[in-house]
């Protein structure tokens, strides 16, 4: 539990500088800031995207694009927000974050690590390259067969879609096994599964879920590729395949999907909110294993997506019965977050203000889910504007107001300064209004009948007004992302200096100081509490007597850190080589995998690991 | 002062729903959800009426809790005195598992009663509509009456209706919101929807579904009129459209016949039969034109035929040969005379 450093080597940190040491890294915690960084500008990308779309929307008739290029707009800001900017944003937390607060000094895997980022990366610039070339996918995320067969979209744009998500899915599979791997065996001692913090937790259901839900979409994406480029028939109708196999798959990917984006969120609420108010999360148990059935249940429910494909009302009663299920862990969940703060004593912080904003928002959005869970309900709500304020809720509202909340919080940590709290609640104040003005008229134009998709309307269908409110909003929220960029940039330079625990926190990550040594813990703590540095602040002073004595009894501990290694960026870019060949020859394909190969004979026998 | 604005953000965001509500009452509104005209309609609405009570008064109750506990919690100084460590409860943890579980069986109960009631087959009495989704047009098809029309759907009121949804390319979606909800055209396998509209008028459908780049206008109109309308118009549509009297007209026929059009297009009682585009052998007595999206007026139609894929982008329909502006004319006085 010390946080002296003093006698330990400086284990080569001096080395750690420049570009190349990044490109290199294996440390969790620059895999962590890399995640953060590439999703923050995918986030700025995705953001654009969405003001062009409500530029379009703003009155009837627009001209600010054309139909081809509002149907790509819709199609990558939805893949851009959910693959490459809510994923990721938690796997940046997952990667800083998990290793410090279960004591360990890296993740299991660390090159493995770095490569499940530079295959991120992968597929994150294959995705967005094919809007240089002019084909961006344009079929909508959830890419419903057939219009993806050659027959209705000859161009690469569903490639680009296809490989994208490919190469996205063997990322976050790795990082997957990798946190789950992590979370089960590198705890420091005494830091059992129900120490853990709720965030772990979240993370180790995350993980689970990916691991689960990837491969299934993978299969969808395998036979989309085979119809279109060896003509198969796995989705034509014609040919006796039913096109709605693909809905099937990639809903049962899709909905699992949908926690893998909100329970880090939920995770880093259940941190927050406990730290602002003094007090232990309320019924820590319960909210974990409503986190864990949540997930179980995520499992059970894809069909929900699918009530209009007409199912059959057997099918429908059941998985609108289980849908609502999902509801009562939801609902425990936020009675146990508000039972936290209940007696506390409440810091109105702008990382609390952000994880109070993610619950007032998110029972909006779960709400607006009760409501399409009904299917004879979802059938006039589906694919309407009143679906586009429900997602933009759960995502908007929650999955990211949550992850600003960790932003906020653990900045200094990372960073070793503080963000400017004046700024903070500007931003929060501007986007809570703003996140409201731009959604909340959402559901009242799926309610006046306008279908999502559409790139134009007219002003005689009665929705000119909640549209033009809606765009108003969505500048604002560009704003105040503004006021975000440049709070953090200052911060960086001109921020309060944070000190090892400025929120007085309760977890082992505030022990040790912001920014943290590359080895994290000079000493691994030993842990006999869910609230490890809570129980060594407070104790008594015969308690810390004691530990100290336990302390000095214990052996230097020797630190290992693994050397830095470029096999992971040399595999990454044969896997994009590999898929590169899909648009040019198989030539190049081969190439591709005779790279992997290499890289990956390399990395068993590098020196040193 | 934040804890004032957030009240008083609640406090709008309701307002905002009340206005909503009472505003898709009046006619600004044509196509909205929750002013049903026919029987599929209504059975929606009452569920969605109860569970939308539900939501609101869950929503009341939960945010006023947590605006509650922030209220009074909050402290403004730092200081580093500790609440009493509470760390759970489990008779709570019981009650508001159950609780939520309860008001679910609330709402699952009449979903579940109607999931059931809206997919009861057809009486035997039933008008059958067999519709095709196209890109980006609807065609529809009475089997029972011998009628063959596109992106105008006439039904008489008060006459259960049974539409069959098929489509041969992508996937649509049939959405008439003032009559119901929305049903996938899906290419190898045909879904139902049967409604009866109770209030004769003109409603608005559309697709619904994601279908490419003109989605946006893929549209199509239901007049729902009294019984002796429908069969006047039903006479009308089985009939052969009256010959072009006009010499304008006269000559768009011939032009109809020369030019291409054949191709795609079936007008009765002439040699053009193809059933690929929409039929157009009564297309002068259509509303719109376009599948929904013009008014069908001789400037529109003109537009429409001088560069379709202008008016809707990437649309299939080809001309085959170069058409002079006086061509454009006779034609469009053709087609306007087809009643």
């Amino acid at each position: 539990m010390s946080t002296k450093a003093a006698a330990l080597p400086r284990l080569q940190e001096e080395a750690y500088k420049g570009a190349w040491s990044w490109i290199t890294t294996v440390d969790h915690k620059r895999v962590g800031i890399l995640y953060g960084m590439t999703a923050f500008s995918f986030f700025l990308i995705g953001g654009m995207e969405a003001l062009i779309i409500r530029t379009q929307l703003a009155g009837p008739e627009g001209t600010v694009v054309t139909a081809g290029t509002f149907n790509a707009l819709f199609t990558m800001h939805a893949l851009t927000m959910i693959f490459l900017v809510i994923m990721p944003l938690g796997a940046a937390f997952f990667n800083y974050m998990i290793p410090l607060m279960i004591g360990a000094r890296d993740v299991a895997f660390p090159r493995l690590n770095a490569l499940s980022y530079w295959v991120f990366l992968t597929g994150a610039l294959f995705l967005n390259v094919s809007f240089l070339v002019g084909t961006p996918p344009d079929v909508g995320w959830f890419a419903y067969a057939p219009l993806t067969a050659k027959a209705f979209s000859p161009t690469h744009a569903v490639d680009y879609y296809i490989f994208g998500l490919q190469i996205l899915g063997i990322s976050s599979m790795m990082a997957g096994f990798n946190f789950i791997v992590t979370i089960l065996n590198m705890r420091t001692p005494g830091m059992t599964m129900m120490r853990l913090p709720v965030f772990v937790w979240m993370t180790l259901v995350v993980q689970f879920l990916v691991v689960l839900a990837f491969p299934i979409i993978t299969v969808g994406l395998i036979f989309l590729q085979f119809d279109r480029f060896f003509g198969t028939h796995f989705y034509e109708a014609s040919a006796g395949a039913d096109p709605l196999l693909w809905q099937h798959l990639f809903w049962l990917f899709g909905h699992p999907e949908v926690y893998i984006l909100i329970l880090p969120a939920m995770g880093i609420v259940s941190e927050v909110l406990p730290t602002f108010s003094h007090k232990p999360l309320f019924g820590a148990p319960f909210v974990i294993f409503s986190g864990v059935l949540i997930g179980f249940l995520g499992f059970g429910v894809w069909s929900h997506h699918m009530f209009t494909t007409g199912l059959g009302p057997v099918a429908d009663a059941a998985f609108s019965t289980t849908t609502m299920m999902i509801a009562v862990p939801t609902a425990v969940k936020i009675f146990n977050w508000i039972a936290t703060i209940w007696g506390g004593r409440i810091r109105l912080t702008t990382a609390m203000l952000y994880a109070l904003g993610f619950i007032a928002m998110f029972i909006i959005g779960g709400l607006s889910g009760v409501m399409h869970a009904s299917p004879p309900v979802d059938l006039q709500q589906q694919d309407s504007y009143f679906v586009v304020a429900h997602i933009h809720y759960v995502l908007f509202g929650g999955s990211i107001l949550g992850l600003f909340a960790g932003i906020f919080y653990w900045y200094p940590k990372m960073t070793g300064r503080l963000l400017d709290e004046r700024l903070g609640k500007l931003q929060f104040w501007l986007q809570m209004i703003a996140l409201n003005v731009t959604f909340f008229p959402m559901h009242f134009l799926g309610v006046d009948g306008m279908p999502r998709r559409i790139y134009t309307y007219y002003g005689t269908d009665g929705w000119n007004g909640w549209n033009m409110v809606a765009t108003i909003g969505s500048y604002v929220l560009g704003l105040s992302v503004m006021i975000f960029l440049f709070n953090f940039f200052r911060s960086l330079r001109a921020g309060k200096p944070a000190g090892a625990d400025p929120w007085d926190g309760a977890t082992l990550e505030w022990t040790i100081p912001s920014p943290p040594p590359l080895y994290n813990f000079a000493r691994l703590p030993v842990v006999t509490s869910a609230r490890p540095f809570w129980e060594v602040k407070y104790a008594s002073a015969a308690q810390k007597a004691q530990m100290e004595k336990a302390e000095k009894e214990r052996g230097a501990d020797h630190i290992h850190i693994p050397p830095p290694s470029y096999w992971p960026i040399v595999l990454a870019f044969g896997m994009a080589v590999f898929f590169a060949g899909w648009f040019f020859n198989y030539y190049v394909n081969v190439a591709g995998v005779l790279i992997v190969l290499a890289a990956t004979f390399a990395w068993v026998y590098e020196p040193g690991h | 002062m934040s804890i004032r604005r957030r009240r008083f953000l609640a406090l709008l965001v309701l307002a905002g729903t009340c206005a909503a509500l009472a505003g898709c009452e009046m006619v600004s509104h044509p196509r909205s959800t929750i002013s049903p005209v026919s029987d599929f309609g209504w059975a929606i609405q009452d569920v969605y009426e109860q569970i939308f009570w539900w939501c609101v008064g869950i929503f009341v109750v939960v945010e006023s809790v947590l605006l509650i506990a922030i209220f009074r919690f909050r402290v403004r100084e730092e200081s580093h005195e500790r609440p009493e460590q509470v760390h759970g409860h489990t008779k709570l943890e019981i009650a508001w598992t159950i609780l939520p579980a309860v008001i679910l069986v609330f709402i699952a109960v009449p979903t579940i009663r109607t999931i059931f009631a809206v997919a009861a087959p057809a009486p035997q009495d039933a008008i059958r509509v067999n519709v095709t989704g196209e890109q980006w047009f609807w065609r529809f098809e009475y089997p029972d009456l011998g009628v063959l029309t596109a992106n105008e759907l006439h039904v008489p009121v008060g006459r259960p209706v049974e539409v069959s949804l098929h489509s041969n390319n992508v996937l649509h979606a049939f959405w008439i919101p003032r009559v119901g909800g929305k049903r996938d055209v899906m290419p190898g396998r045909t879904n139902r929807q049967v409604f009866t509209v109770q209030k004769p008028g003109l409603y608005h459908g559309q697709c619904a579904e994601f279908c490419g780049a003109s989605h946006a206008l893929m549209r199509f109109d239901l007049v729902a009129e009294d019984p002796t309308s429908f069969d006047r118009w039903v006479e009308r549509q089985k009939a052969p459209p009256p010959a072009p009297v006009d010499a304008r007209a006269k000559e768009g026929a011939t032009t109809f016949l020369t030019a291409g059009c054949i191709a795609c297009h079936r007008i009765q009682g002439t040699p053009s039969q193809s059933t690929i585009g929409p039929d157009l052998s009564h297309v002068g007595s259509r509303a719109r034109i376009a599948s929904g999206i013009l008014d069908n007026t001789p400037e529109n139609l003109a537009r429409w035929i001088h560069d379709p894929q202008a008016v809707k982008p990437e649309a299939k329909m080809i001309i085959p040969k170069k058409l002079s502006e006086n061509e454009i004319e006779a034609l469009v006085a053709y087609l306007q005379s087809l009643q």
